[in-house]
């Protein structure tokens, strides 16, 4: 029995297919059957889906968040991450290794993905440990895990201070053609910082951790990838260093891809003010110089993707000393309207910023989405860019609170989530439009 | 406007007013300690907890007197911060301590942060006694009114703060408090010890001697001797070659200059025993004056009702207007 779905009276953004146009979306068995002319007669179809004054885009897919599960499902399980990601208008993450255990071995590949297929909303994509156990000293079996399903390799939060290690990655990972991504951080210049170094950390009497940290790190990768090939993808650019720096290397042709997190093109170290642990993140919020250089970034596609870099932290660990708390923020729930605002304020165009949150992501990864070509999975995501909204914590489907924007006013949601044709959120009328 | 906050957290952001009435009050309060008797009812019946997650003899006694001199009840309690990680958190121990129903909390802790951390999670009133490298208000208040005392006007002074500038709560007190009082701020150190983002508020240079030209106070730093081997600074010789005052500097800056420190010394590492023996040094009236500050300050916060409303220190209006 052929199962089918309309979407109605939005407007079709894809970039991958270059177009940018009032559309109707006919979804049969899961997967995109026809862009219809607007109110074109379909007697076929059964549920109707309103995507008036909508976007209609492909599912949104964050290559950049922390499920911890297993081990840490205090703070988020695969399930509560998945429902906080279809919330957000992702229908696809990709998720870190450090977990506990670490994901550096196919059994714990596979057990991610059999909670995932239990959870049943958003695609969940393992990313493999670089090195065994996160240490930076051996590497992990990247081959076993590609098998299990891995989509990328990372030792996102340790950074790999050996460089040597750091060049095998590359070439060792290229054989599968997993990217690299890469926390950038020298861990001895940020000498146990804890927010970025300058006029507010001197104030504020915290240890600072420099953009130079940063800037190092990214500057030693490009020249590794320049020797070794592989494909290196730089996530949480934060930095005008950084940025200028990927810049360049894009210029000279090496297959770096680079990604922003919302925070960092939204917030400044100011936030810290107050001695506000929600503002705590690695890398740190930075200052309105680095903040510009990120939104030029992904004006001029020097950055690629936005992610999020999604961190839930239970409230205790949060809700200590500054010194003590856990870096990081959530963010699947945020991602849309932060990036809808910034884009808005820097003219970044529609389809620009689908690409960053779609089209290239899926690239990256090497997996389905990022398209609403005919004959895809009907991963879709209808974006109300005018819905207006307030964050309330209670409202979050994550498992964790920690967000510096409670309180603060949105512009902007997914109206539905659709992945593989079946609608796996939908926008509460009441904290939806007034 | 006289300083009506519910806390004591640190000297940045106090206005003018609120500094010069502190200032004022432990003026007045100096009087008591030259008393045969020296204790007055002022308090009695309040109680006073001190919490000192780090070791420190001189402030912890110093408020201690002051309580005491005011007749509240102290009690004192050391934790070490390295086993509260281990168990009960800073949070809890607060919340324990606020549900005795103190009338003031002193806190002394290695975190930056930790005093403001509290205030806005317990009833009780908070005196930040040190947070990590972040502020030290009563040693601020304290190096005012003796500086004042000698000075008179702080406005037009030109006051020169030397040594671990980066690691220094007693700096950042000073430095806020002395800028908004109309002190020009010159900071001296090291290179590695004080960072340019300084400039932002004062003078900067890492050479002493044109750091202390004219200066009408001289206030030295305590150099960690921990730093050495952290690469700071070579050695506590070179340190002392560079950036310890001694006669000869001390006779660049005005004839009537004045040298605080805030203790305890190292004699021979950042000021030679000569200075801070000499005839400038107010160095004892430092430590005098710190008792009256304490007692002004334990009697602006501990001597008020529980059910006045809490000002709330709010941390997020920066972040409301850059989403809005």
């Amino acid at each position: 029995m052929s199962k089918s779905l309309i979407i109605r009276g939005g407007t079709v953004i894809d970039p991958s297919q270059g177009i940018n146009a009032p559309h109707d979306v006919l979804v049969r068995n899961g997967i995109i059957a026809a862009l219809l002319p607007a109110g074109a007669e379909t007697p076929e179809a059964g549920k109707v889906i309103d995507a008036s004054g909508c976007w209609v885009v492909p599912g949104l897919i964050d290559v950049h968040v922390h499920l911890r599960e297993p081990g840490y499902e205090y703070k988020e399980t695969v399930e509560t991450g998945a429902r906080s990601a279809v919330a957000g208008g992702f229908t696809a993450v990709a998720c870190m290794a450090n977990t506990n255990p670490i994901n550096d071995s196919a059994a714990v590949t596979e057990y991610i993905l059999e909670r995932s297929a239990v959870a049943n909303l958003a695609h969940v994509y393992p990313i493999g440990a670089v090195s065994k156990g996160l240490k930076g000293e051996e590497l992990a079996e990247i081959g076993e895990m590609k098998r299990a399903g891995i989509c990328a390799v990372s030792d996102d939060g340790m950074p790999i201070m050996s460089g040597v290690l750091m060049r095998r990655a590359l070439e060792y990972s290229s054989m599968f053609g997993l990217p690299v991504i890469v926390h950038e951080e020298d861990r001895d210049i940020a000498a146990g910082g804890v927010m970025n170094e300058g006029e507010w950390s001197v104030r504020l009497g915290l240890r600072g951790m420099p953009a130079a940290a940063e800037d190092a790190m990214v500057a030693r990768d490009i020249a590794l990838l320049e020797h070794s090939g592989g494909k290196l993808h730089v996530a949480h650019l934060s930095t005008v260093g950084a940025v200028d720096m990927v810049r360049a290397a894009k210029r000279r042709g090496l297959a770096i891809t680079a990604e922003a997190t919302p925070h960092h093109f939204t917030l400044t170290e100011a936030a810290v003010e107050g001695y506000n642990t929600n503002a705590k993140m690695n890398p740190p919020l930075r200052t309105q110089k680095d903040v510009d250089a990120v939104r030029a970034g992904i004006l001029d596609g020097t950055i690629d993707i936005i992610a999020t870099d999604h961190a839930p932290h239970h409230r205790d660990e949060k809700e200590v000393e500054f010194d003590l708390a856990a870096n990081g923020i959530i963010g699947l729930e945020t991602a849309l309207p932060l990036a809808l605002a910034m884009a808005r304020e820097i003219g970044l165009s529609n389809e620009a910023l689908v690409r960053a949150m779609s089209s290239n992501p899926a690239k990256l990864l090497g997996v389905a989405g990022g398209t609403l070509a005919e004959g895809s999975p009907a991963d879709i995501t209808v974006i109300d860019p005018e819905a207006r909204w307030k964050l309330q914590p209670e409202n979050l489907q994550s498992k964790s609170r920690n967000t510096p924007f409670v309180g603060a006013s949105m512009a902007g949601r997914a109206r539905v989530t659709m992945v593989g044709g079946r609608v796996v959120w939908e926008m509460p009328r009441n904290g939806g439009k007034k | 406007m006289p300083y009506t906050q519910r806390h004591l957290l640190g000297l940045e952001g106090l206005s003018r007013d609120e500094l010069t009435h502190l200032v004022d009050t432990a003026a007045e309060f100096k009087e008591i300690s030259e008393r045969d008797i020296k204790k007055v009812p002022t308090l009695r019946g309040k109680t006073v907890l001190s919490v000192f997650y780090e070791n420190s003899t001189r402030t912890r006694v110093s408020f201690e007197i002051a309580a005491k001199r005011m007749s509240a009840d102290f009690v004192s309690l050391s934790a070490s911060a390295s086993s509260a990680n281990k168990g009960e958190t800073l949070l809890d121990t607060a919340r324990n301590l606020d549900a005795m129903k103190p009338d003031a909390i002193i806190l002394r802790h290695p975190s930056s942060g930790a005093a403001h951390f509290l205030a806005q999670r317990v009833e009780c009133p908070i005196i930040n006694a040190g947070d990590g490298s972040h502020e030290h208000p009563t040693q601020g208040l304290l190096d005012l009114l003796t500086i004042r005392e000698r000075k008179g006007d702080i406005a037009g002074l030109t006051v020169t703060i030397v040594g671990d500038v980066l690691h220094s709560r007693v700096a950042r007190s000073n430095l806020f408090a002395l800028r908004t009082l109309g002190a020009r701020v010159r900071l001296v150190g090291p290179a590695t010890l004080l960072p340019r983002e300084f400039s932002s508020w004062a003078e900067i240079t890492n050479d002493l001697n044109e750091g202390v030209r004219d200066a009408d106070v001289i206030m030295m730093l305590r150099i960690q001797l921990e730093r050495q081997g952290k690469n700071f600074f070579p050695t506590t010789d070179e340190y002392s070659r560079y950036f310890g005052l001694n006669e000869e500097a001390v006779a660049k800056a005005k004839p009537d200059v004045i040298i605080l420190h805030p203790g305890p010394i190292n004699r021979g590492v950042e000021i030679s025993s000569a200075v801070a023996d000499g005839p400038y040094s107010v160095i004892m009236n430092q430590v005098t004056n710190g008792i009256a500050v304490r007692m002004a300050v334990l009697y602006l916060l501990a001597n008020r009702t529980r059910e006045e409303p809490i000002s709330v220190v709010s941390s997020e209006p920066q972040l409301r207007r850059r989403v809005g």
